[in-house]
């Protein structure tokens, strides 16, 4: 009896320091809603309010007011979309390549694409900045795009999948019936790997969804913003206003946890894979 | 890229006739008996073997295939990579004409104060962040797995952290750090305590960008170490709680060194992206007009290397300064991620 009970009081003790770690992770979210829905004089006065108020209207017509918001989450939706799209279809496609054939230097070329993952961007922004110049690009979405299609770890993580996950025998099969490459990776191969499709496309949604420091060098126009960049700025200009601002950065922050706690599971379970790889 | 371990010897079977006919349809196959076509591309293994030249090109899909990333990355990153080696030796505003100066970029980096003030700022802010975070997570990650219920709801609440974006956590840790009406000083106040100025002095300019990433990142961890102590096989528990080993004796003797070539992942990804803290101050000081919304806050005290870079090539145009800052800066990090290595290598060899 007095051990069951030690058993469930450690069970207990568990439980309350999971939770602890639980509430410090979701808390920001909490007070980012109660900063939107309060007036900033409400959160600045002492004691602060701590629970949900009836501002958040207002709080997003001034949020309005000072910036094109929807202009900013539009631009950011086209990056986010244009870029996760060519990134599933452009590193699907090389990792069928990779996982199914031989072909003379390939494990030259994929041992180079390993490598130069561990190239940190920031090594080539500022010529990517000349470059952009050069091209006409720079202020338009086409610099955060493109660069961006090229994604080692889409290739290496899409390569593991379907070199385990699609069968030869399906593919020799369509040969037989006479299919070609491309039409292999379109009937056989896409179907087979939709599960890893879905992690990198949401592994690669949220990440150009929150990129900060490329579009912050690229888009020079401060009418063509993507929302990250666009709240950094508003927060630098208007930071006495929290409230207003927070709802802004509610706004922004809402897509997302949608996004992800509908796919979570899986989510989580890929990404820890990939990590573990 | 002949070379390749790929490259068969030279051509032994019967190569007459073209590998692939017009429109890209497959030819007869002699080798395969008539009638059947031959599969577009052939395992290594087929008896026969073409040429150099024409395996390379009865392989263009697979070529086709791979072909965006190479060109994509050739031009926006290898390219642009090299050309920031180049641009290290050069004085450039952007705009006017190159100068070469050879060295002297490196040489007035060795003597600028204010980039190892950078220096120093990033490895304290990525000290005082990654040992905590670490050590955090690994002890939620033991308490997740010791637990059977509500596992799938911890996991989600630890991992989505990881998932927000920068810009909105900064935002809300500079609203809630603020010196005047911040809710941390509010509750310390509250408590009684005097209020203290978390934006302005050095220390905690520190602390408060460290507290971010550490938010950030602990969970993370957490479901990374957690799924690596879901992989020890229970067998290897048992058998040591047979042997008398107590939960202190197996966590140091079974968990841990199993747990090490994860533990090793770990550390190395949060070198990496902690030294590149950037978004962080950027966003947090970004409303210190006073001297420079890039400048990393009061004393400087939050300007990591990588803002001194941003400010140095984008706010000053001075590109050739900024290339050798970023350079020294990825040397550093190879240099740290090569003793980390080191360090939990070594840790391993010792009985």
């Amino acid at each position: 009896m007095n051990g069951l009970n030690r058993k469930r009081l450690r069970g207990f003790g568990v439980h309350a320091i999971l939770m602890t770690g639980v509430v410090v992770s979701v808390f920001p979210f909490y007070w980012i809603v109660v900063m939107a829905t309060n007036t900033s004089q409400d959160i600045y006065s002492y004691p602060p309010k701590l629970w949900f108020g009836d501002n958040l209207l207002t709080n997003l017509r001034h949020l309005f007011a000072k910036m094109d918001f929807f202009g900013s989450l539009g631009n950011t939706m086209i990056v986010a979309v244009c870029t996760t799209a060519l990134v599933l279809f452009f590193d699907s496609l090389a990792a069928f390549a990779f996982a199914k054939y031989e072909f003379p230097a390939k494990k030259f070329l994929f041992g180079v694409l390993l490598s130069m993952y561990i190239l940190p961007t920031q090594l080539a922004i500022i010529p990517q900045y000349e470059i952009m110049v050069q091209l006409g690009w720079l202020g338009t979405l086409k610099a955060l795009i493109v660069p961006a299609a090229a994604n080692a770890f889409g290739i290496f993580w899409m390569r593991q999948y379907t070199s385990t996950s699609v069968p030869d025998e399906l593919l020799d099969a369509a040969r037989i019936e006479g299919a070609g490459f491309f039409r292999q990776y379109w009937h056989v191969v896409l179907p087979c790997v939709r599960p890893a499709l879905a992690f990198l496309g949401i592994y690669t949604f949220i990440g150009a969804w929150n990129d900060y420091i490329l579009p912050l060098v690229m888009l020079v126009n401060p009418d063509k913003l993507t929302l990250q960049v666009a709240l950094a700025q508003l927060y630098a200009g208007h930071s006495t206003d929290y409230s207003m601002v927070m709802s802004g950065v509610l706004l922004s922050v809402i897509p997302l946890v949608m996004v992800f706690t509908f796919f979570a599971r899986g989510f989580i379970a890929d990404a820890t894979k990939g990590a573990l790889r | 890229m002949s070379s390749s371990p790929v490259a068969g010897p030279a051509p032994t079977g019967p190569t007459s006739g073209p590998d692939t006919g017009p429109l890209g349809q497959p030819a007869p196959d002699p080798s395969r008996g008539p009638g059947r076509r031959a599969p577009r591309i052939r395992p290594v293994s087929a008896a026969a073997r073409p040429g150099p030249r024409r395996r390379v090109l009865r392989h263009w899909p697979q070529y086709l295939a791979i072909s965006p990333y190479y060109l994509i990355f050739s031009v926006f990153m290898l390219f642009p990579v090299l050309y920031t080696v180049y641009l290290a030796f050069q004085k450039w505003d952007g705009i006017g004409e190159m100068q070469f100066v050879g060295l002297q970029q490196f040489r007035f980096l060795w003597d600028d104060p204010v980039f190892w003030m950078s220096i120093r700022n990033t490895l304290v802010i990525w000290v005082l962040s990654t040992v905590p975070m670490l050590f955090m997570a690994l002890v939620l990650a033991v308490l997740v797995n010791s637990t059977k219920r509500f596992t799938a709801f911890y996991r989600v609440c630890l991992f989505i952290p990881s998932i927000t974006s920068l810009v909105a956590i900064a935002i809300f840790f500079g609203a809630v750090f603020s010196n005047n009406f911040g809710l941390i000083n509010a509750i310390l106040r509250g408590l009684h305590l005097s209020a203290v100025p978390w934006m302005s002095n050095e220390w905690t300019i520190k602390l408060v960008i460290a507290a971010l990433m550490t938010w950030q990142w602990t969970g993370y961890n957490a479901i990374i170490y957690l799924a690596g102590l879901q992989a020890i096989p229970s067998e290897l528990y048992e058998a040591a709680r047979m042997d008398g080993a107590g939960p202190v004796r197996i966590f140091f003797s079974i968990t841990i060194p199993l747990l090490r070539p994860i533990i090793l992942f770990s550390v190395v990804i949060s070198t990496v992206t902690g030294l590149q803290s950037f978004t962080e101050p950027q966003v947090l000081f970004g409303s210190d007009a006073s001297t420079n919304p890039n400048s990393g806050g009061p004393g400087q005290a939050g300007l990591t290397t990588l803002l001194y870079f941003y400010h140095q090539a984008f706010d000053n145009n001075d590109f050739g300064y900024g290339a050798a800052i970023v350079w020294a800066f990825f040397l550093l990090i190879l240099l740290i991620v090569a003793l980390n290595w080191w360090l939990v290598q070594r840790k391993e060899r010792r009985p």
